[in-house]
Parts: structure tokens; sequence; C-alpha cells
């Protein structure tokens, strides 16, 4: 991608390098640029910062995270998005001994040394695909004679955060493109060339990375992200898309969205539940993260006008209602970044586990005490709404500081759970039952 | 020629690699990047006093060839994570490098000072413009690579980490990147 720069830069390195070593340090020649012309008026009033605490703040660009700080408050300047460490964790030094899981449940390193690990995929012979947001990559931890292995599946994509996985075909999505590898299973060591069949995306960063996953009416569903913390969308942002796996037939089924990572179909009642991020910098406690469920094509869910369905938002919300939204069937704490979300529907956990949502929640950066860093389970009502939400994998969150950051959790065959954490790279697995029969 | 130098660089790296210390291990890197922390090398940034997460950060990137540069791409090439921590702590060590004294030119910094009081820049690189974990020291670094990294950033040839950099540059001119790079590259 920056090839063009690299020869003559090359060059002059190598160069530089000749020089150095005959303690020649002329190099350093002022490359003062001449003197530039004077600006266009562009440059907004010289001097005095602008005023804040607006979202409409036209000095910040729309993606930037900093949009709708308020000035002058030294609590809100020292929140920022958290960068995970580049390196995944060895083994030996993720936190699995400060984990906590409910009475009767285990936990265990499932696999290791994936960076940036996001969203999980279960192949139909048990490969699980690992997509990432940071790097490059798509791994495959692969089980081979009873003995797990992580391999790289995929180099060289761009934030390659959603995966999903059909009949033999693993459906990747990146920035702005969405593709496939047929057969993947089969050929793990070799696999072909990811092969694009939708691209008519935005390329915005903000938001611009992407959850997937395959309905029950074999449609791929791709969302795409309002782009910045609060913003007007146009009609390219703010929405979930579905198409036929092929990339045809695409169609936008709901706005309103302001970022969603992380969706699954209730077991029983077929209904796509996802769960949204709420803005930043209204305030530390409102308004929360939601999760959603679409009851038909069309729907809004309030993104940016209406925030958590009862708050018309202090900038957008002006002439608007609540009311002319669909509101949250729940609310998922403020700032907490709910992200992965599925349906239980196995048999290793005790009953009262039967369809729930299980739910990650990344953590909080836009909050002065983190809230999040953990996986709750989501018990609904029989209309469907959230009856309660409780924690069920703990321990990431200490002293106010994360040691590691669950995006995405995953049922298996048989009946186990694995949680991703992109802090550590690494995928953990919860069992129920006597820790020996984890093993297995 | 290109290829030569890098080999030898690569060579040197190689080497040297595990065996010996730190100070001896980094020689190669210090003939372009500079002794005492401060670069005399055209495009070639100083790296005293650099935050060391945020050097962990651009090692990792080059040895993952996330970010394309093919001269630290291939002396990124065998280092291990170790490796990567241990070069990256032993910079942040390394002095910070020196407002240059000469060819200040007062209207530009006032300008360049303005913009980044406007865009926010002390929010993240702190008001000193020394960085912090990630974000990292931009105060007296070589006005020519801050012009050349922030270009690149808003033409999204430089993929940040995170993007938050494409994001912070789009609304910024050229001209007033000329602006910025003198005031950071100066400030006292």
């Amino acid at each position: 991608m920056m090839n063009y720069v690299s020869v003559p830069r090359g060059l002059l390195l190598s160069g530089a390098f000749l020089t150095a070593f005959t303690l020649n340090a002329a190099a350093q020649q002022a490359t003062d640029p001449p003197v530039a012309a004077p600006p266009p008026s562009t440059a907004p009033a010289a001097g005095a910062p602008p005023p804040a605490g607006t979202a409409a703040s036209p000095t910040l660009p729309p993606g930037s995270p900093l949009i709708g700080r308020p000035a002058g408050n030294d609590a809100a300047a020292k929140l920022a998005p958290i960068a995970p460490p580049p390196i995944p964790a060895a083994p030996d030094k993720l936190p699995i001994a400060k984990l906590k899981v409910p009475a009767g449940f285990n936990i265990e390193v499932y696999a290791a040394g994936m960076a940036n690990a996001r969203s999980l995929a279960l192949g139909d012979k048990g490969t699980v695909f690992v997509g990432s947001r940071l790097v490059d990559k798509v791994y495959a931890i692969v089980n081979k004679d009873g003995k797990r292995e992580v391999k790289v599946l995929v180099s060289g994509l761009y934030r390659p955060n959603g995966v999903a996985f059909k009949d033999g075909t693993l459906y990747i999505a990146e920035l702005s493109k969405i593709s496939k590898i047929e057969k993947v299973e089969d050929n793990l060591d070799n696999p072909p060339k990811p092969t694009v069949i939708f691209d008519k995306l935005p390329k915005d960063e903000a938001h611009g990375w992407k959850f997937i996953a395959i309905g029950p009416d074999n449609k791929l569903y791709a969302p795409v992200g309002q782009p910045g913390n609060n913003v007007l969308n146009d009609d390219e942002h703010g929405l979930i898309r579905r198409m036929n796996l092929d990339g045809s037939g695409a169609e936008v089924i709901v706005r309103g969205v302001r970022h969603t990572v992380g969706f699954d179909w209730h077991p029983e009642t077929k209904q796509l539940y996802f769960t949204d991020n709420g803005r930043d910098w209204m305030s530390e406690d409102v308004p929360e993260d939601e999760l959603n469920r679409i009851t038909k094509v069309g729907e809004h869910f309030g993104a940016p006008f209406c925030l958590q369905g009862n708050i018309v938002d202090p900038e957008f919300g002006w002439g608007k209602s609540c009311s002319e939204y669909t509101a949250p069937v729940g609310l998922l704490g403020p700032h907490s970044a709910a992200l992965g979300m599925r349906f239980y529907t196995g048999n290793m956990f005790p009953k009262a586990y039967k369809n729930v949502a299980i739910i990650a929640r990344h953590g909080s950066w836009n909050r002065t005490k983190k809230i999040g860093g953990d996986v709750v389970i989501a018990k609904l009502n029989k209309d469907g709404t959230m009856k309660s939400m409780e924690p069920f994998l703990t321990g990431f969150l200490e002293d106010n500081k994360y040691i590691g950051r669950p995006v995405d959790v995953l049922q298996m065959k048989d009946g186990s759970l694995l949680v991703s954490d992109d802090y550590n790279g690494a995928v953990y697995r919860i069992t129920y039952g006597k820790p020996k029969m984890a093993g297995k | 020629m290109r290829k030569t130098m890098t080999m030898l660089a690569f060579a040197l790296i190689a080497a040297t690699a595990n065996a010996e210390p730190i100070e001896q291990r980094i020689a190669p890197c210090l003939a372009c990047h500079g002794e005492n922390g401060q670069s005399q090398t055209e495009n070639t940034p100083s790296l005293g006093g650099q935050q060391a997460p945020y050097t962990l950060i651009q090692l990792f990137m080059f040895r993952e060839k996330l970010r394309t540069f093919e001269p630290m791409n291939e002396m990124a090439k065998p280092l291990t994570d170790d490796d990567l921590r241990l070069f990256s702590d032993f910079i942040a060590k390394m002095p910070k490098p020196a407002p240059p004294g000469e060819n200040v030119d007062p209207a530009r910094m006032q300008r360049g000072q303005a913009l980044v009081q406007q865009h926010r820049c002390d929010t993240c690189h702190n008001p000193d413009l020394s960085g912090k974990e990630n974000v990292p020291r931009i105060a007296n670094q070589r006005e020519d690579y801050l012009a050349k990294t922030l270009t690149e950033y808003k033409d999204n040839s430089r993929h940040g980490y995170d993007a938050s950099m494409a994001d912070v540059m789009a609304p910024i001119a050229a001209d007033q990147i000329a602006d910025l790079a003198h005031y950071i590259a100066h400030v006292r």
C-alpha cells in the first residue's frame, strides 16, 4: 500500500547508513520547506480553542472520538479510547487465574497467541475462525488429533473484524468489503484468496469495522456504523443490511443503529437481537448501550436522535420524539461497549441458561469509573424484552484497569462457550460440570 | 545499493542477535536515527524519550508489515516479541531531542500553535507534546518527518494502529501541516 515511497526512501536511508558509517553527519541539512504561502482563510480564528461540548463542533472531524468532550474538565480530559497491547500475551501470562465464573462453571485457555482476537465463527469440522481489527489477520484454531493449533489463515486484510461460517464457506468482513473462502476447512494450510462478494460499503474508519452473521433465512447480515460519536448519517450509515450469500439482493432492513458489533437470532421466535453502543460524552451515566430486537423490516432504532429509547439527543433530538423510534428491549450499561452476543442453546449449561442471551461487554473508556469488561447473561421475558442482566464472566477489570477485554462469545457443539479477548489475543472456554469433562 | 545496505543493516542486527547487550544491538538503528536520541538524517525520526508503548506498537507493525517501509520491515523481521519490548524500553530512556534554535519563523510558530489548540493535539499528546502510553512524543521531532507523517496520515497511506490520526487529519489542509510541523519541531 505504500510501495510508492519505499524505493526512493530506501535509497535515502541506505545513503544515510553510509554517511553514518563514515562519520559524516552532513545529512542534516535544513529541510525547511520554503516559506509557506499565506494559508487560505479556511483556518478558523487562530488562538482560541473552539467551544467544545457540542457535537456540531466544526473543527473536529466527524470520526474523532473527542467530539463532544466538555472543555476545561480535567476528569473528561483523562478519558480516551484504550489501545490494546500489540503483542498477544504469552499463554502463561494470561489472566486466567483472576477470571471468575459462577459456581459449577470452569474456565480455561482455549487458544492464545492471536494478536487482537475479535469475532468468532465455528466451522462444521470444529475449526474456530477468529477475526481481528488492529492487525490484518484472520486466524483458525484447528483441532487436530486432540491437539489445538493456531494458524494464520489469511493476512493482508484491512480491519477484518467480522467472520461467519455456513455450509463449508467462511465469510470475512473487512472495513469496506465482504468476501468468502469456499471449502475453507479442507484448505486450512493453503487457503485460496478470499473472493469479494460485496464491496458497496463506505470506508469510514470510525465505527467502520464490522460484525457479520448468517441468519436462519440463509442471508448474510452486515451493519454499517455511524461514522463518528454523534453525527447525522446519510443513507449509507447507521444501518443493518442483509444479502444473499453471493452478495446479491442486498437490502437495508433497519436504520438508526449507531454501531452494532454483535447479533444473533432468538432460537424460538427467530427474531434478530442486536447490541448497540450508545454515544459518548453526554454524561458518565447515560445513555446506556442497548439490546435491540427487530420485529419488522424498516424499523428505525433512534440513533442519533433518540438514545436508549427515552432520551432525545441534546444536539439532534430537537423536534424529535422517542415515540418515533423503536425502543430497545433492554439496557446494558453506560459506555459498557456491549459487543458480541449469542443465544445459548446448548445442553451443557444448567436449564436456567436455555435461550438466554450471552453478551460480551468490552468495557468502557468514556467513563471515569470503568464499567463492563465482562460477559453477562440477559434473560428475557415472555414478550421478548429483557428481564434481567447478571454477571457471568468477570475479573477483567482490576483497580479500574483492564487486564483483558472480552469481544465475542461462541457456543461450541458440546455446549461449552468460547470467549475472545482482544487485549490479550486469546480465546477462553467456559464449561459446566466437573473440570475433568472439560478436557475431553 | 539500497538492497545491499539494507542487507548490511539486517546482517548487523542478525549477527548481534541476543548475545550482545542492547547498547550494541541498537547501534545499527542509531546509525540512522541518531546517537543520543536525536536524528540527523532526513525524514528519519528522532527516537529519544519516545513512549515505550508507542515504539512497541510501531516495531510490531513494521515486523508484521502493517506499517510499510522496507528498511524498517527488514530490520524488524528477525526480532522476537521480547526484542521488541527490549528496544522500546531502551529507546524510551534515551535523551529526548532538543529543539533546533535556528530558522524559527514566529508567524508560522503562532499559526502552528493555534492549530495545535484548535485540533486538540495536546489532549492525547499531552500539553507539552511529550505523549503518553501509545500516543507518541512529538515535541521537537524532526520537522521534515512530522510533515511527511502528518501528510501520510491525512491521505491514509500510513494506517495508524487505530486510525484516529486519519480522522484527526481529515480537515487539516496541506499548508497547515507545514505550520503544524514547524511549530511542533521547534516547541519549547
